[in-house]
């Protein structure tokens, strides 16, 4: 962290003196103080390493300039306010954050769009974020969680199944999954014939299985948690005979339910749990190893595409413009044009100042599709003798 | 016939069968409170976690056994350990008499600060059994898990539907029949459940007879803690043990033993059957039993569910709001509280 400053306060010292370069400030807002501060620091330096990289590659006409700002990831009005802040006082021309659903959601309505400035988000999978009312202004390199019941619903109808019955654990996080599968099960043709919360916590959940088994459906969706609810759902359906075949969403993937049941769930089991067998995700581990962090912490993987992309967008449109950034993060995000990997955005940039296209992978293969949003990656396994096998990358 | 078969099997699977091993559970829990009440003349809020406490101390002991190698399968190793549980369950209650209820006892204090009490030592309860095992989902149900599996029943009989018959489920009900008796002619016919009677009966005039009070109150409390543990244990062994469950299931307990008439034994055996069978029967969607029964044309196109699972819990209050409205004595005429 040092030494990025360092070196980032040696370039802006150094480089006015030898090209004249402005200086263009980017905003990172992250929660540095709140219940998620134990990953904000990697995710804020995966993202100043992007731009670092950027800053050293000496191909765009100005120097990027972190500056950091506290989302708090609870608080939405002093989210609000630290996001005023950037744009207004520190006049930042995008902003790599926020990181929480909830705050996300507060700035991008408050400040952002108002004042229109890009956000890309690594972090916020809220479902809501997909149809929020944002100009194009916001992006985010993390998967919605409405993706994974897309990808659910393509795993089930491809199995030729088109009766299921969902139960899903009590809260935010289940029921949105429960919604979006549902959603794109039936327009798949696919039929729900029951979906019932469950509670975690509970030691018995006879009733819930067999109110479940009476909707006639053969296939049971579980979006639970493999401690909690979810195991108890899955080992009462086993031994009342409820169901032997189950799909799981990834809250439900854990070594512990096959300690805790067994051989008994082998060959009864399908199920996602975001994953990629991408090349970049090993790149981006050994660049931030060499920058002195942890890339392999949660979300930092994100961050780093987030500002990438930005950087990207900038060197695109050949300009920090906050527009033209906006209008151009699409293009370099998603295909046609050359791959780039983590650690290559000096390439990146320099085939996009000859005005060819490039096609960002980044560390999480990063592709946005619909309002701007990571398409996501899953893992498809099954439970085969014991173990999760995986099965397709979808 | 065939139909009628099925259509009982299906019931016997999903409701009959587990409501009455939960029931089981439930009025075991409910005695244990009952027998506080009518002795001690409060209800006993820790009677939840003293369920867990004895719980851990036998899980303790199953892990030492399964260490030594000891087993007795094709029954679960915490019948063995059982004993065990029980022996820490009283030394716990009877030390929380001493340090705790015998100042307010000889306070001469209100019932309601006595539950007042108990409120806080359930807490205290709560945290030495966390601080003891821990807070995770253990499972104990070693041994042979079934008498005979949905897929051995279809086989044998036939039937379209199946039906499952736990060894734990079989081990609660033959436990509850044998302690229960037990506890009945214990109280009936010893000398010993007489004076308890007499002392739950009129405080005074016991007194007068020349019955020790500290003596009766140590029996209860041994009694209590006994009954709690090989609830919970039996709990435990049918569902799986998680100390956060033994504090919820404190509430369907108190609805068994005021629907069946607190401070009658019966009453709390009742009261558990009462809640557990209404809790699933209420929740249960018959849409599969009526396929069966009825002819064709005739089955509806919904779910015939009552009330959703969510609102399990809610079925025993409204059970014990309309108790306390209708007959405050409960079922079987227990003291109003």
């Amino acid at each position: 962290m040092k030494r990025i400053l360092l070196a980032t306060a040696a370039t802006a010292l150094i480089a006015p003196a030898a090209h004249a370069q402005e200086s263009v400030n980017v905003g990172i807002i992250l929660g540095f103080t709140g219940p998620i501060e134990t990953i904000t620091p990697n995710m804020a330096a995966a993202a100043e390493l992007a731009f670092q990289e950027a800053n050293d590659s000496g191909l765009l006409d100005m120097q990027l300039n972190p500056v950091r700002a506290d989302s708090t990831c609870i608080d939405s009005a002093a989210a609000t306010a630290a996001a005023e802040r950037l744009i207004t006082a520190d006049n930042v021309a995008a902003i790599v954050g926020a990181d929480c659903s909830g705050v996300t959601i507060a700035i991008v309505n408050n400040v952002a769009v108002p004042n229109g400035v890009v956000m890309v988000s690594p972090s916020a999978t809220s479902p809501a974020l997909t149809t929020i009312d944002d100009d194009g202004y916001f992006f985010r390199t993390a998967p919605s969680d409405a993706r994974q019941g897309e990808v659910l619903a393509e795993v089930v109808t491809d199995r030729g199944i088109d009766e299921v019955a969902i139960t899903y654990t009590n809260n935010d996080y289940g029921l949105g999954l429960a919604e979006s599968f549902t959603a794109s099960f039936e327009e798949r043709g696919g039929n729900v014939a029951m979906t019932a919360a469950h509670e975690d916590g509970r030691g018995d959940y006879s009733a819930e299985v067999a109110a479940l088994q009476a909707s006639g459906a053969q296939h049971l969706m579980v979006f639970g948690y493999v401690d909690q609810g979810g195991r108890g759902i899955v080992q009462s359906s086993l031994d009342t005979g409820a169901f032997d075949s189950f799909f799981f969403a990834d809250g439900m993937q854990g070594q512990s339910i096959i300690d805790a049941i067994g051989a008994e769930l082998d060959g009864k089991v399908v199920g996602t749990v975001p994953g990629s067998d991408n090349p970049g995700t090993e790149a981006f581990y050994e660049i931030a190893e060499g920058a002195g962090f942890d890339g392999t912490t949660s979300f930092a993987p994100e961050s780093y595409d987030a500002a990438a992309l930005i950087t990207l967008a900038i060197a695109a449109g050949g300009s920090a413009d906050r527009t033209s950034i906006r209008d151009h993060i699409l293009t370099v995000a998603n295909e046609p044009g050359e791959e780039i990997l983590p650690g290559e955005l000096a390439r990146g940039i320099e085939i996009l100042l000859e005005g060819g296209e490039v096609n960002y992978i980044g560390a999480t293969d990063v592709e946005l599709v619909g309002p701007g949003e990571a398409a996501g990656n899953y893992r498809v396994y099954e439970i085969q003798n014991g173990s999760f096998e995986t099965v397709e990358f979808r | 016939m065939t139909d009628f078969l099925n259509a009982f099997v299906l019931l016997a699977n999903f409701v009959i069968v587990p409501a009455t091993a939960y029931g089981a559970q439930l009025a075991l829990g409910a005695l244990g409170v009952t027998l506080i009440y009518s002795v001690l003349r409060f209800a006993n809020f820790a009677h939840g976690d003293t369920m867990a406490f004895g719980t851990a101390v036998a899980i303790l002991f199953i892990w030492l056994l399964q260490a030594w190698g000891v087993s007795i399968a094709p029954l679960p190793t915490a019948l063995l350990a059982l004993p065990i549980g029980i022996l820490g369950a009283c030394a716990l209650a009877l030390g929380t008499d001493r340090l705790v209820y015998r100042f307010y006892r000889r306070q001469r204090s209100a019932p309601v600060v006595f539950v007042m009490v108990s409120v806080g030592v359930m807490f205290i309860y709560n945290a030495l059994t966390r601080f003891l095992i821990g807070v995770d989902d253990r499972r104990i149900d070693d041994g042979e898990r079934f008498l005979f599996t949905v897929a051995q029943f279809r086989a044998a009989t036939g039937l379209e539907q199946g039906l499952a018959l736990r060894t734990s489920q079989v081990i609660t009900v033959v436990v509850m029949v044998i302690v229960t008796a037990a506890v009945f002619w214990f109280l009936q016919k010893t000398r010993t459940g007489k004076s308890m009677r007499a002392y739950s009966d009129n405080e005074d005039l016991a007194l007068l007879s020349g019955i020790n009070p500290d003596r009766v109150v140590r029996i209860t409390w041994l009694l209590a803690a006994a009954l709690a543990t090989i609830a919970g244990v039996l709990y435990g062994l049918d569902k799986s043990f998680r100390p956060f469950t033994y504090f919820q299931i404190l509430l369907p307990i108190f609805a068994a033993a005021i629907v069946g008439g607190i401070g009658q034994p019966f009453g709390a055996i009742a009261g558990g059957f009462i809640i557990a069978f209404a809790e699933t029967a209420f929740t249960y969607a018959y849409r599969g039993f009526l396929g069966y029964v009825l002819p064709e044309g005739w089955v509806p196109p919904g779910l015939v569910q009552l009330l959703s699972t969510d609102y399990k819990f809610a079925v025993s209050f409204i059970i014990l709001v309309i108790v306390l409205l209708v007959r405050p004595t409960g079922i079987f005429r227990g003291r109003v509280l």
